[in-house]
């Protein structure tokens, strides 16, 4: 069961602001690492939306979780840049290491795709937990491994 | 000893931080005192970290560092192994026509002193010095067009925003950068943040819109804390100008970065795309008359209005004016991003300036303009960087992203790849879109196992998804997939048993 208080809190933080939804929404991934459940019908109450209109926002976006994610959360980029600096290799190294597929999520490690961060001259990249890390090669895959300790 | 090390996300992601721990470290140990001053990019990313030694000749460039390189520094500078010299006499540097990139990289982003002594804020206050309607006319006689992709004339959106009745405009700026090979919205406001809230200051008061949001995509956290500081340090300036803005964060999805879409999501709905008619001049944001604006020709305005719409027009080629931050990214020697009057060629930036590939092969395609741009062979490297050139070639400017390709890359698997991504990121409005990518993908498969009959499909597909989808997501992915099969038949193995 959700932390009510928290949860009223954010929405209060909120009210009278344009649009709120996606602000209230990142609110609470970031106070509950996921948006639970039993949170759409007060935010949806709270906007004057319907449930399945909350529900429906919450689906659209590829940040917002509908479950927790693991104490780390590996974002490896794979749109072209990356793609022509062999993150394709990264990915399949970080795959073999972590024991882990892209997409797939542990209670230590979520693994995913990201699509561009902005770091394409200094490609492979990827995002891991807040750190943004460029030039990706076997060594820092290797470190990235060491520091999720999987 | 004054030292300038960019807080920019590429030079963070490429161990800045780490350089700058063992900098305190070392000169702790020295006695020496240290005043350390975080710019942003340069733009020549391949040398991030770029650290600077400020002398009386010019701040002198060292780079890429690493923490091993720090103690050189303190014992040698003149001999150290990565000394690049004078910053701005790097000929990546000294090369480019730097308007709207003037200050990035040579200033601290978030002093309002040093933006003042940069010429900040001298456009807008032209601007509030005029009216209205001459500051839309000075944006049209510039000749500025729109630097997300689309190319439409700034000055004609702003005045038909201008000439609607509301009680309420608004500005909306697009910093949904997801196209892969760009990254000049994120350098711009991790290095020279005012410049936007200038540019958008001025935005209001020509088409009298007194709120403006900044919508920047999830995945830049530094671009969006410095935004957010920015924005609330210039306060007065922005009350002076009657117009107050907002940072407003996106949540992963790429075709937020059409502007109807955007808008949705800034209603805090799906971001789904909106048919057109009405026009969000018309009816944008919460149904108001809107201006929805790439960063990078809102930032371009500040300039425009400081030295004059004749000044920004006498740089460029044809119909496309001023300057357009090119950004190279991908297999390439020297990566970045480089601000030039339209006109150059795409040879002799990625092979002249850029200095080929980062693996040594040959260049073998370039994509330029994103995920829905066209791959372009080395024949299309006499092609001028101009609107019209690139749309005449079955290609598009785009946001001005450029990935580069060595010998290596195999065209199937990226034309595969721009279906797929297109199926990932639909909105699931149109069905050429939302299903059109998906077949996209088998039918590629098809065509990898060897099955001739697909490639017949593969086109009726891609002229379905071009001329029936709502946006440039289902109607462009079709650009990079088909210039894939034209250009590199030989990655393709039914056309290359053909043609044998």
């Amino acid at each position: 069961m959700t932390d009510t208080a928290r949860l009223r809190a954010i929405l209060a933080a909120h009210r009278g602001r344009e649009g709120a939804l996606l602000p209230i929404l990142h609110d609470v991934q970031e106070a509950f690492g996921f948006i639970p459940d039993d949170s759409y019908a007060p935010i949806a109450a709270d906007l004057g939306l319907t449930r399945a209109e909350v529900a429906g926002v919450v689906g659209f976006y590829h940040d917002f979780r509908k479950a927790p994610a693991g104490r780390h959360v590996i974002k490896l980029c794979r749109a072209e840049a990356c793609q022509a600096m062999g993150s394709d290799a990264v990915q399949a190294r970080l795959e073999s290491a972590l024991g882990l597929r892209l997409g797939d999520s542990s209670s230590a490690v979520t693994l995913e795709a990201v699509y561009c961060l902005g770091l394409c001259a200094c490609a492979p990249a990827a995002m891991v937990n807040d750190r943004l890390i460029g030039r990706l090669d076997a060594a820092a895959v290797d470190g990235i491994v060491a520091e999720v300790g999987a | 000893m004054k030292i300038w090390l960019p807080c920019d996300a590429a030079a963070k992601a490429c161990g800045a931080e780490a350089v700058l721990a063992v900098l305190k470290l070392e000169a702790d140990k020295r006695g020496v005192t240290l005043e350390i001053a975080r710019n942003g990019s340069r733009g020549m990313i391949w040398l991030e970290p770029l650290l600077e030694l400020e002398t009386p000749e010019g701040r002198i460039g060292f780079g890429p560092m690493t923490p091993a390189d720090v103690a050189g520094l303190f014992d040698a500078p003149e001999s150290h192994p990565k000394a690049v010299g004078l910053v701005e006499e790097i000929p990546f540097f000294k090369r480019q026509t730097r308007l709207t990139f003037a200050r990035c990289g040579r200033i601290e982003p978030l002093s309002l002193a040093q933006f003042a002594a940069t010429e900040g804020w001298a456009g807008l206050r032209k601007a509030l010095k005029m009216t209205p309607a001459e500051v839309v006319e000075e944006v049209l006689a510039s000749g500025l067009r729109g630097r997300g992709g689309a190319g439409f004339p700034t000055g004609i959106k702003w005045r038909t925003v201008a000439a609607a009745q509301a009680d309420q405009k608004y500005i909306v700026c697009n910093v949904d950068e997801g196209d892969s090979g760009s990254f000049a919205d994120r350098m711009l406001i991790e290095g020279d943040p005012f410049c936007l809230v200038e540019g958008m200051a001025i935005a209001g008061h020509a088409v009298g819109a007194t709120r403006g949001y900044v919508y920047i995509r999830s995945e830049y956290p530094d671009a969006i804390a410095v935004m957010r500081e920015a924005i609330a340090m210039a306060k007065p300036f922005l009350a002076e100008a009657g117009f107050e803005m907002e940072v407003r964060v996106g949540a992963g999805a790429y075709v937020c970065g059409e502007e109807t879409s955007l808008l949705n999501s800034l209603e805090g709905k799906r971001g789904t795309v909106r048919t057109k008619p009405p026009l969000p001049a018309l009816k944008g944001l919460f149904g108001k008359p809107t201006v929805v604006n790439n960063l990078l020709s809102l930032a371009a305005v500040p300039w425009i209005l400081a030295h004059g719409a004749k000044a920004y027009e006498s740089f460029g080629m044809d119909r496309s004016r001023g300057t357009i931050p090119l950004q190279i990214g991908g297999n390439v020697k020297r990566g970045g991003l480089f601000e030039t009057g339209f006109g150059i060629t795409l040879g002799e930036l990625v092979e002249d300036i850029c200095g080929g590939t980062a693996t040594g092969r040959p260049v073998k395609a370039v994509q330029v303009g994103g995920p829905l741009g066209a791959y372009h062979p080395v024949s299309d490297y006499h092609l001028p960087f101009c609107y019209e050139q690139f749309a005449g070639q079955g290609g598009l400017v785009g946001h001005a992203g450029l990935v580069v390709h060595d010998e290596t890359a195999d065209m199937l698997k990226l034309a595969r790849f721009a279906m797929e991504f297109c199926a990932i990121e639909s909105c699931g409005t149109c069905t050429p879109c939302r299903i059109g990518a998906v077949r996209g993908v088998e039918v590629i498969d098809r065509i990898a196992a060897g099955d001739a009959s697909a490639m017949p499909l593969l086109d009726d597909l891609c002229q379905t998804m071009k001329l029936g989808s709502l946006c440039a997501l289902g109607g462009f992915t079709p650009y990079p997939v088909q210039s894939a099969i034209r250009h590199f038949p030989a990655d393709f193995p039914t056309l290359r048993e053909a043609a044998e």
